[in-house]
């Protein structure tokens, strides 16, 4: 890949000074994990299906954890997390609270974004766990200690970095016990109990929201219900959905699909003129762009320092550097048209920055081909223009309705286009948000960006070949049987971006493999080897291709114009061997030595010479 | 001729009947010489016009016949004189027969490029096919176009008639025009033609491909429904952005004495640490680095290379599903063509029998293709269903990238049916949407669709040709004024409009907007900059001419917006000393007829001062409020010059422009200083 790929992936749409108008919504989180480390952690153990082996508890809410910072780490990287074990022998924290351990690297705040060095030390910490941390139960009757109580303390305080109006807070706590305070005298218990719920009721009331991921043992399932439903705030109907879901949390923090997320942001702000007098508001947002590996930074091989790109022009004549902009030329009718910039920017500029209405069409006149790049969101705002969002609303309606879709000229900066104006309705999902109700833009090509191939496969006057009823039911059986199930657009990852995505991890933490990324978008083999697949597209294949093995034979034009010169070969009355005997080849044209190779299916390459030389060789054998 | 060469002839209608459309003619033909001497230079092109008084052709002077067809240039290669050629096409006198001027037109590609010359031969007839043709000799008229037809098909002669139908004048000629289609439409049937119906200028600048661009394929490979079942196909793009032409820099640095000079610049790429350095590092030794975190992972190109997603070339099909499946907005680029390898005629009914079943049952294929060996990245798309409606054209499929999992940018808005109702229509108000959607209507039937993407010309392209042109013969030349026929794209349709006028009145009514007065003036966006009481200023597209405008006087009823079409006129500088003069009797006359129109009368005020510093034109405005201040001395209007001291309206300082005689601290004199008009001159 020479190209920049930044270059490549533009974003045309997106201003980059346009930042000012970023949405004030929480665009960074902040996450603590805390993980239980006491005894029974390491004690209990799971089956694991990959490996087929005993795994620890604490084991699976480490890679758990491990394997989510690397997602967070390319999707997000602006995040700023902290990892908190307790129930630890060692203490490290600011409170210096017992039985609490912020783990963390040099060159990192407690809380910070995560690096390659957090990531990689963290893969080994169960290596130095014991020597470094140590585990020990820490919530003691007697003396009164609580780590639990104590954990919440110290993520509470690490959470106090950053605004709560522009960052989401939440812990993540992963432990095993369901009774922290089960074998206590009922009075503590009870103390115990109330002071830690009242930490849990003090952090949430800061906005922080605490995520619980017990982990079950094999044979007693977690029982929410002895505590951590009052800590974690549950009623009773999220009680019964709650422990079911669980494996798919931790599942779904291990299995992330690496990702950079970007926050949403409106690419541009129209002003939509639906007739003369009346112009609404509307928003654009990018919603469907080619997503890219992240920006390369150029750095100096030998330090490892980024490199700064200075640009010069230099006058091949005089070898001066050009400063400011330069004059443009078009040759043309033998002489330099010259144009500044500016006049440039002024033919390019050929109406104001509005989005024109111009009419209506039923949904079908939007052809297939009447695309060039990917569409714009377009979504109603009222905060200038009032009654903006009431109109778009019942345009939205009334298209949706109709089936049709609406025509209209969006000029401005970039190059102005027709675009089509299609209406979509919400589509919602699981409660979530598949589409979002709204309009899409699409930029239509103009009459010279679209090229007739058609026409130049068309042989006047011939019909071409078209299928027979048979030839159609044996197609049609074939879609059937290969219809894919519950196919949703952009249900694959892009392969080149993940395996982009591995080898910077493998680089970046000097793993020894490149983890493994599977290409998602190749064709199931398993469900194209299934017998009824097999035989339908086998009985297509017999109902195209007859019983003819050779599927490749030619029978269309190229075929017949092979024919056709190996005809002329024939036509031509030359006595090839005699002229060859009497060395009278040379007297013939290239184009007749050629006609014969091309019968006797030899190369046709190289000199007359050598042409003559070939014919010989052929004849001689 | 070169195999990538055309030789083109233009076969063009001047009779009477096309005159109002030659200027449009002339536009699109020149704007296909202009790119011919930019891209192709080498091709070759002449012109054949037909109803012109007298004849002149080859076939005339050789055999007789062929009258009133004239040959205004003979196939040679594309020169200045050219361009030039086809602004001034003569008008003609008589009804053409355009049968004759395509036998003439094609008799010269024969007698040019015969002898298997290699290169394209192309004719294009541009005529309303609204007049007669003759009877042949012998024969029916059917015949002699199929024999016309099979022998253009045998000389490899393509043909495109573009048919201009927007001015026919009653239906005298029906018989006519539907003889002639049918004489087009067996051209189409027996040689490589098509014709295509305009019906507006715009449609026909559209309709001529002006831009040759040689076809050429992305892939010519397999189309793998599974390894025992492939299909061989082509890939062409179907849709490719043309644009401006790249334009080379230029320095003007080599004293103008150096004849040799090139005047070429080269661009320079330096890399630094530091911008202080004065070290320098070769391209070579820099690295590609990557952020991860906070930190940039340096990943040398040999790791890259061996690291790197892997491909091989080809298209697999993964399965079909429901066309519903795919949304529209999901396509995401420009879109290519699958078209089966024309040698093989089984590949051409193997996508011939899934298309036709595609369509027939509304599916879409899913695809994964790799159009080169070693590409870095695999495309997944969507085959849709190309069904030819001609005969002799095989099916084939339009591709369409999809987007992957992570170019999909969720974000959520708020539904529809949450927002506060207030900001919803109720039932009166949806009623009166339906109603624009429907009557507003571009595609009566698919035949009267207008605004057609494969029609529509672009407009800036148009412009630069244009501009260029003016350019080349003089180098100050100014940039001309988008041209009228381009308002089609830009605007409503106002015959359209009018039609539906109180439809749009109905709607303008119902859905009122109104600027939030919440916000801080300095981020209102939309409505600012607005001249006084101009509601309609942004629908105005301000590179027009305002000679669209075509206003004149200033008018009582909207008296401001007048005058500020009328001063911003550029066509004539007296636009604007009219516009002046007229806008000062208005005001008199308001102020004469004065009863509660005070304001209507300051407000035009105020606009003639604008206008008046605009145009740099003081005096006019400092005599004429001096004017106006006796008047209303002398007729006793307190209240008027109330409301001018209120609304402090001056004089025009030296300030504001520089050819006033005030001094700033004088501007407001004229109402102080009582009787006598302080400013003479």
């Amino acid at each position: 890949m020479e190209l920049d790929p930044d270059d490549v992936f533009r974003d045309e749409d997106e201003d980059p000074e346009n930042d000012f108008f970023q949405e004030k919504e929480a665009s960074k989180e902040f996450v603590v994990y805390l993980i239980d480390a006491s005894p029974k952690m390491f004690s209990s153990t799971c089956h694991s299906e990959e490996e087929d082996k005993q795994e620890s508890h604490f084991h699976i809410a480490v890679s758990c954890i491990a394997q989510s910072l690397k997602s967070h780490i390319i999707n997000r990287s602006n995040d700023e997390i902290a990892i908190c074990f307790f129930n630890t022998r060692e203490k490290k924290n600011l409170q210096d609270l017992n039985g609490v351990y912020v783990f963390n690297v040099p060159e990192r705040e407690c809380i910070d974004r995560p690096t390659a060095r957090l990531i990689k030390e963290f893969d080994l910490i169960e290596e130095s766990f014991d020597k470094d941390i140590g585990s020990q139960t820490g919530i003691v009757s007697d003396s009164r200690e609580n780590s639990l109580y104590s954990a919440l303390w110290v993520a509470q305080a690490l959470l106090r970095k950053g605004s709560s109006k522009t960052a989401d807070k939440r812990m993540f706590l992963f432990t095993n016990e369901d009774d922290p305070f089960g074998n206590m005298r009922i009075s503590v218990k009870e103390d115990m109990t109330r002071t830690t719920l009242q930490r849990a009721k003090d952090a949430q009331d800061l906005g922080i929201s605490i995520e619980l991921l017990p982990l079950s043992q094999p044979d007693k399932q977690f029982n929410i219900t002895l505590f951590y439903k009052d800590l974690i705030g549950l009623n009773s109907d999220e009680l019964t959905e709650f422990m079911p879901s669980v494996g798919q949390k931790l599942e779904d923090m291990k299995d992330q699909l690496k990702k950079r997320v970007l926050a949403k942001r409106i690419a541009k702000r129209i002003t939509f003129m639906i007739c003369d007098g009346l112009s609404i508001e509307l928003n654009g947002y990018a919603l469907l762009r080619p997503a890219i590996p992240g920006s390369i930074t150029w750095l100096d091989s030998t330090t490892n320092l980024p490199v700064k790109v200075e640009r010069s022009y230099i006058c091949t004549d005089t070898g001066a550097i050009m400063q400011g902009p330069i004059q443009r030329i078009q040759p043309y009718k033998n002489q330099n048209v010259m144009f500044t910039v500016e006049e440039l920017s002024q033919v390019k500029k050929v109406s104001t920055g509005h989005l024109r209405l111009l009419g209506f069409k039923p949904l079908n006149c939007l052809k297939d081909y009447h695309n060039l790049k990917p569409s714009t969101f377009l979504y109603p705002s009222d905060k200038e223009v009032i009654g903006s969002t009431r109109a778009f609303i019942a345009l939205h309606r009334s298209m949706i309705q109709l089936q049709r879709f609406a025509v209209a000229f969006c000029g401005g900066t970039t190059p102005p286009r027709l675009v089509a104006l299609v209406a979509q309705e919400e589509i919602e999902s699981d409660g979530g948000q598949v589409e979002p109700p709204g309009i899409n833009m699409i930029y239509l090509p103009y009459a010279n960006d679209i090229r007739d191939v058609e026409e130049l496969h068309s042989k006047p006057g011939v019909a071409a070949p078209r299928p027979s009823d048979d030839q159609l039911k044996k197609a049609s059986a074939l879609m059937r049987r290969l219809e894919l199930k519950d196919f949703s657009v952009c249900q694959f990852a892009n392969p080149a971006l993940q395996r982009h995505y591995a080898m910077l991890q493998a680089i970046a933490l000097d793993e020894n493999e490149l983890r493994e990324t599977r290409d998602e978008t190749l064709p199931d083999e398993e469900g194209m080897n299934r017998p009824a697949v097999v035989k339908a597209i086998e009985q297509f294949k017999q109902s195209i291709y007859g019983d003819d093995p050779d599927e490749e034979s030619d029978t269309g034009a190229k075929d017949k114009s092979r024919k056709r010169k190996a005809g002329n070969a024939d036509d031509v009355k030359y006595d090839y061997i005699e002229l060859a005997k009497t060395g009278k080849l040379k007297d013939l044209t290239v184009v007749e030595l050629k006609t014969y190779l091309t019968a006797n299916n030899l190369p046709v390459g190289g000199k007359k010479e050598v042409l003559i030389n070939r014919i010989l060789t052929h004849i001689g054998k | 001729m070169a195999r990538n060469r055309e030789g083109l002839v233009l076969l063009i209608d001047v009779g009477p009947a096309m005159h109002s459309v030659l200027p449009d003619v002339e536009k699109a033909c020149s704007l296909l010489l202009q790119k011919k001497l930019i891209y192709n230079k080498y091709d070759e092109v002449g012109i054949v016009v037909f109803g012109t008084e007298e004849t002149g052709n080859e076939l005339a002077r050789e055999i007789g016949g062929y009258e009133h067809v004239k040959v205004l240039r003979n196939i040679r290669v594309v020169d200045e004189v050219v361009a030039e050629h086809v602004k001034q096409l003569p008008r003609g006198t008589v009804a053409g027969d355009f049968l004759d001027a395509v036998i003439v037109g094609m008799d010269m590609l024969i007698k040019m490029y015969s002898g298997g010359q290699k290169g394209k031969k192309r004719m294009c007839l541009i005529t309303n096919a609204a007049c007669p043709t003759k009877d042949p000799f012998e024969g029916t008229k059917d015949d002699q176009v199929s024999t016309i037809a099979t022998k253009m098909a045998a000389e490899g002669i393509k043909m495109e008639s573009i048919v201009m139908r927007s001015n026919l004048i009653g239906d005298a000629h029906e018989k006519v025009i539907e003889e002639n289609d049918h004489l087009l439409n067996l051209f189409s049937s027996n040689a490589i033609a098509k014709t295509v119906n305009v019906e507006s200028p715009l449609s026909l600048l559209g309709s001529l491909k002006t831009r040759r661009v040689a076809p050429v394929t992305l892939f010519r490979g397999d189309l793998e429904i599974n390894p025992t079942m492939k299909i061989k196909v082509w890939v062409y793009k179907k849709v490719a952005e043309e644009r401006l032409p790249t334009l080379q820099l230029y320095s003007d640095k080599a004293p103008p004495t150096d004849k040799f000079a090139k005047h070429e610049v080269k661009i320079d790429y330096d890399y630094k640490v530091t911008a202080e350095s004065t070290q320098v590092i070769a391209p070579e030794e820099r690295v590609k680095g990557f952020r991860y975190g906070p930190q940039v992972i340096p990943i040398s190109p040999d790791e890259i290379e061996t690291l790197k997603f892997k491909t091989d070339k080809g298209m697999k099909l993964l399965g079909f599903t429901e066309a519903s499946n795919i949304l529209r907005h999901y396509y995401m680029k420009d879109v290519n063509i699958v078209v089966p390898d024309p040698s093989k005629e089984k590949s051409v009914l193997a996508v011939s029998a899934i298309a036709r079943e595609m369509k027939e049952t509304n599916k879409v294929a899913i695809v994964r293709c790799v159009w080169r060996n070693g590409q870095g990245n695999v495309v997944v798309g969507v085959l849709t269903p190309n069904v030819s409606e001609r005969n002799d054209t095989p099916d084939s499929f339009y591709f369409n990238v999809l987007p992957f999992a992570e170019d999909v940018r969720e974000f959520p808005f708020p539904s529809f049916n949450k927002l506060p109702s207030s900001w919803k229509p109720d039932e009166q108000q949806q009623a009166v949407a339906d109603n624009l959607v429907k009557m507003l209507d571009l595609a009566p039937s698919a035949k009267e669709e207008v605004l057609l993407p494969d029609l529509t010309p672009n407009p800036v392209l148009q412009r630069f040709y244009e501009y260029l042109e003016l350019k080349s013969r003089s180098t100050d030349a100014a940039l001309p004024p988008m041209d009228e026929t381009f308002k089609r794209i830009m605007e409503q349709d106002p015959e359209l409009s009018s039609n539906n006028k109180s439809i749009m009145d109905a709607f303008r009514a119902s859905f009122e907007v109104k600027e939030n007065p919440k916000l801080k003036k300095a981020s209102k966006r939309l409505l600012r900059d607005k001249p006084s009481g101009s509601d309609d200023e942004d629908n105005r597209m301000i590179t027009y001419d305002a000679n669209e405008n075509k206003i004149d006087v200033v008018g009582d009823v909207n008296p401001i917006q007048d005058f500020e079409a009328m001063i911003s006129r550029r066509d004539n500088h007296d636009w604007a000393t009219k516009a002046i003069t007229q806008m000062k009797n208005r005001i008199v006359k308001l102020v004469e007829n004065c009863t509660d129109e005070g304001d209507k009368a300051l407000e035009c005020v105020l606009a003639l001062r604008k206008g008046c510093v605009l145009e740099q034109e003081p005096k006019q405005f400092n005599e004429f409020l001096n004017h106006l201040f006796e008047l209303c001395q002398e007729r006793k209007l307190s209240h008027f010059l109330k409301h001018f001291t209120s609304k402090k309206i001056t004089l025009i300082p030296k300030s504001e422009a520089p050819d006033s005689d005030v001094v700033d601290e004088n501007a407001g004199d004229y109402f102080t200083v009582k009787p006598e008009p302080m400013l003479e001159s």
